[in-house]
Parts: C-alpha cells; structure tokens; sequence
C-alpha cells in the first residue's frame, strides 16, 4: 500500500506493507535511525514519535495508519546550527549514558513540556515512568527536563511547530 | 516480533466495518488505538487475514453527559477523559480509575472500545463498567444490542461480542452528587497494568447508612466483577472500622486468584483487602 504523510515536515510516499509498523517505516523506509527500537511491544518508550503533535508509540502504530498525518521524530527535534533546549539541558545534566533511550526521553519530554511548560518534578516522573532507561537512572533525566521548561514557556504554541 | 501479513481496511462507517468484519467470517479484526492489538499481532498470537481500522469512521469520540448518565462513544482515548474537565464532577470514580491507565504515549492511542473488547482482567474500563452497572451498545450484521457490562466478560481475554460485531459506546448511569467512592490499585510500575484494584462507592441515607454499596474488583479474579458478599457486609451498615474490617474479610474469601509470574495468589488476595480497606477508608472521608 502507498502511505502518505509529513515527517519533519516534509512530504514523504512510501510503498508499506500493512503490517509495516510506523517505526520500522522510519527506519527502514525514510533511512529516520534516530527513533529506536527496543521491546517492539509498548514497553519500554525508545520508539516515541509525535503524530500531529502527540506523543506517540511508533512500533504500536501502522504506517497505513500515519496516511494524512504530521510525524515529528527526534531528528525533527534538532538543528545543526546549535543544541535544542532540551539536548542542552540532557548534555549539562548527564541525562544520557548509552543514549539508546535518549530519542524516546526527548520526544516525550517535547510533547510534556509543549503542552504542560510547567509540569513538577512528579508530573515529570509520572510521564517518563514509561519509558526504560537502563543506564543512567532518572534522577539526571529529571532535572535536565525540569531546567527546559524555561524554554517552553512563553511560547507554548511555536514549540510544538 | 513481526506480525503476520495482513490486509488493511480503513472504512468511513460502521455499516461498512461491520459488512467488513461479516464477509470475513471470523479472518478479520477491528483496530481501534492498536495499543493492545499490535502487540498481539507481534507475538503471533493472532493472525488476522484482514484489519478493520475504526480510525476514519465518524461520531464514535464523543463524551456526552446526560441525565441517563456519562456516554462514552468506542473511540474515546484515555486522553480524552483525562483531560475532560466535566468528568470529575459527573462521574469522579470514572476520572480517578481511568488516571491509573498505562502509560503516557500509550494514552494518546488506547481506548474504551478497545479495552472493553480486549478484556483484559486488570484493566480499569472493564472493572469500572461492571461495578456501575454499565451498558455496552453493540452493532453487528444482524442489528444493534445492549449488554449489561456484567454479562459482556465471559473470562480473561473473551466477552460476548461476535466476530461481526463492533462496541460503538458505553452508558454509565448517572452519579449522585454526595454519593461516596474510592479507588484504589496497586501496580509495580505507574501505568502498569493492576496486579489487584477496587473500586467502591455507596449512597449514605439520613442517619448516614452506607446504601446500594458496590464494590469491585479487577486483577485479582479471571475477568472484572462485584463481591456481592462484601457489599453485604457495609450494606445498611455505618462504614466504620468494624465494617469496613467485615468487607475486607468477605474480600479475602470471594476472590480466588491464580498464582502467576507477577504474584502469587495469597498475595493478590491480601493486596485485594487491603485496597479495598484503603478504598474505603477513602469514600468515608
Ligand atoms: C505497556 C502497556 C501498558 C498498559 N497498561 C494498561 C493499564 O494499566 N490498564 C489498561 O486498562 N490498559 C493498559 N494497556 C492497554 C491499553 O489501555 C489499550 O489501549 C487498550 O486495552 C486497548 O485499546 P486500543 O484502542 O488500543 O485497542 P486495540 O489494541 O486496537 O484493540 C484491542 C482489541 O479490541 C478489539 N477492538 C478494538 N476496538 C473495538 C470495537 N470498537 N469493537 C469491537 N472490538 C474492538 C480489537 O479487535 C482487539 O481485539 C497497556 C498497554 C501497554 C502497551
Ligand atoms: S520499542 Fe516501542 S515501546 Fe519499546
Ligand atoms: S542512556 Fe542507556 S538506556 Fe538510557
């Protein structure tokens, strides 16, 4: 079947079968490495994608079912001229060791912070509680999302663009 | 963890899914939010020849409060509840029990057609539809019906609905204001599934009896019901330690969970009491 939909927003057309999972169209199909894989089955957060601006489980959704929406990965989350507010804060706060978890922490933490700029510590937690860290704990997690709030705030409807 | 191949179907209307799911005879499955259903497709436990995706058909996301009660259309997601602000004045049991379900991202896709068709013995749509003495709307080839809630789960994983079938809604009867309640559950992680949960609620008459007292109970039994012999232990009765201690005795004796890899039952069945005692101790605050 042909899908079509915007990723970072961009047109893409891509020929899936319909069992083709929204993650492995992005990795596979459109070469988007960044979101990562891990369970396979809505466990662990890794594969956390926006659709049309929600934060989302990108290994339980079909890519048939992304036909007309607006995907963001956490390639769209970055520029190359400097660090985002929130990789800024995860690199000052030794938020990542491995990095295999950091695609899903951050897409999360954009959605959280976009919608709820001022989400509490326990807010904070309760929301990445789903998603597994291995390495580093979450206590650097936490306060690297916390100091980005600053950033969100004011200008609640140009961060979720 | 790849699913078998399937055919994908994405129909504008329930008479179209439900013709759909008919011709197939049994080979087809709806999807609603996926967030139970992919994962059963991965592990091969499941193999669909067709996916019926109820995403494109119109008028199943509304939540609509009456005076017959809080209507949830099938398509309502987690996220709609939690963030709509009229629920915790017209049905706070509902409000409380659904923050309690899964995960963030996963509460942007699953939904209350999905999980009542899913069954899932923890989950908390189910437990809450059967303790308020919910109706379930259901269309299929041969027509629309309602089913109490009650009579809807057969046992773990399996209800009453047909392989042509569809939920299009849930009805839960209106909420007193006054009337009181408590939920309560305990799960290793936030967002887990339960491995035991209560809910309970009781009207109070002049001199403060506990009246038309339901309690419920998900997680600790094959599919999610009331415990007809704790309810009689509060009912007509002052909800006070010496109740609340006679209720959490008739809990440890009705339900009889089976070991399993998350808790053995003795486990379940004193963590069943106890919430209940916390849930009471909750509704009489
Ligand atoms: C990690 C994780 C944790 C979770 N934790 C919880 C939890 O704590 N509590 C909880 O309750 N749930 C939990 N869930 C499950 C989640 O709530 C699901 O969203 C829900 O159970 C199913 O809803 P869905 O819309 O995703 O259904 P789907 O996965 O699309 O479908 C589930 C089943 O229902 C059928 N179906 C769907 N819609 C209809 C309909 N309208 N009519 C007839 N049949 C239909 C499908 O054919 C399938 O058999 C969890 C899921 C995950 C992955
Ligand atoms: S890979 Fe999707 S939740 Fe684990
Ligand atoms: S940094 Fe390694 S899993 Fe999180």
């Amino acid at each position: 079947m042909t899908v079509r939909f915007d990723v970072n927003g961009r047109r893409a057309e891509v020929a899936v079968e319909p069992r083709t999972s929204l993650a492995d169209c992005l990795r596979h199909h459109l070469g988007l490495t960044g979101t990562h894989l891990a369970c396979e089955h809505g466990v662990c957060g890794a594969c956390t994608v926006l659709v049309d601006g929600e934060a989302v489980r990108s290994c339980l959704m079909l890519a048939v079912q992304a036909e007309g929406r607006s995907v963001v990965t956490v390639e769209g989350l970055s520029n190359d001229a400097a660090l985002s507010p929130l990789q800024a804060a995860f690199r000052r706060h030794h938020a990542l060791q491995c990095g295999f978890c950091t695609p899903g922490m951050i897409t999360t933490a954009h959605a959280l912070l976009t919608e709820e700029p001022d989400a509490d510590a326990d807010r904070i937690r309760e929301v990445l509680s789903g998603n597994l860290c291995r390495c580093t704990g979450y206590v650097g997690i936490v306060e690297a999302v916390l100091e980005a709030r600053a950033a969100y705030r004011g200008h609640k409807a140009d961060a979720a663009s | 963890m790849k699913p078998a191949p399937f055919d994908y179907a994405a129909p504008n209307s329930i008479e179209e899914a439900v013709a759909l799911l008919a011709r197939h005879d049994g080979a087809a499955r709806p999807i609603a939010g996926g967030q139970s259903l992919m994962s059963v497709l991965a592990f091969r436990l499941a193999a669909p020849a067709l996916l019926v995706d109820l995403g494109r058909i119109p008028g199943l996301d509304a939540i609509t409060i009456g005076a017959d009660g809080v209507t949830l259309g099938a398509r309502v997601r987690w996220r709609d509840i939690e963030k709509d602000g009229r629920l915790s004045g017209a049905h706070p049991l509902l409000a409380a029990a659904i923050a309690h379900v899964a995960h963030y991202q996963i509460r942007n896709r699953g939904t209350v057609g999905g999980s009542l068709a899913h069954a899932d013995p923890a989950a908390e749509m189910p437990g809450i539809a059967v303790v308020c003495g919910a109706e379930i709307t259901i269309v299929g080839a041969r027509g629309e019906r309602t089913v109490a809630a009650g009579e809807f789960f057969t046992g773990a994983l399996a209800t009453v609905l047909d392989t042509d079938e569809l939920i299009v809604a849930v009805r839960l009867p209106p909420w007193p204001a006054g009337r009181r309640w408590g939920f309560e559950e305990f799960a290793r992680r936030r967002g887990d599934f339960a491995l035991a949960g209560i809910a309970a609620f009781y009207d109070t008459d002049a001199a403060g009896r506990a009246r038309d007292v339901r309690i419920g109970v998900i997680g600790a039994t094959n599919r999610p019901c009331r415990l007809p012999a704790a309810e009689a232990a509060l009912e007509g009765r002052i909800v006070d330690d010496t109740a609340i201690a006679a209720a959490a005795a008739a809990t440890r004796a009705s339900v009889d969970p089976p070991d399993d890899l998350h808790a053995p039952a003795a486990y379940r069945r004193a963590l069943a009491a106890t919430l209940l005692e916390r849930a009471l101790a909750r509704a009489r605050r």
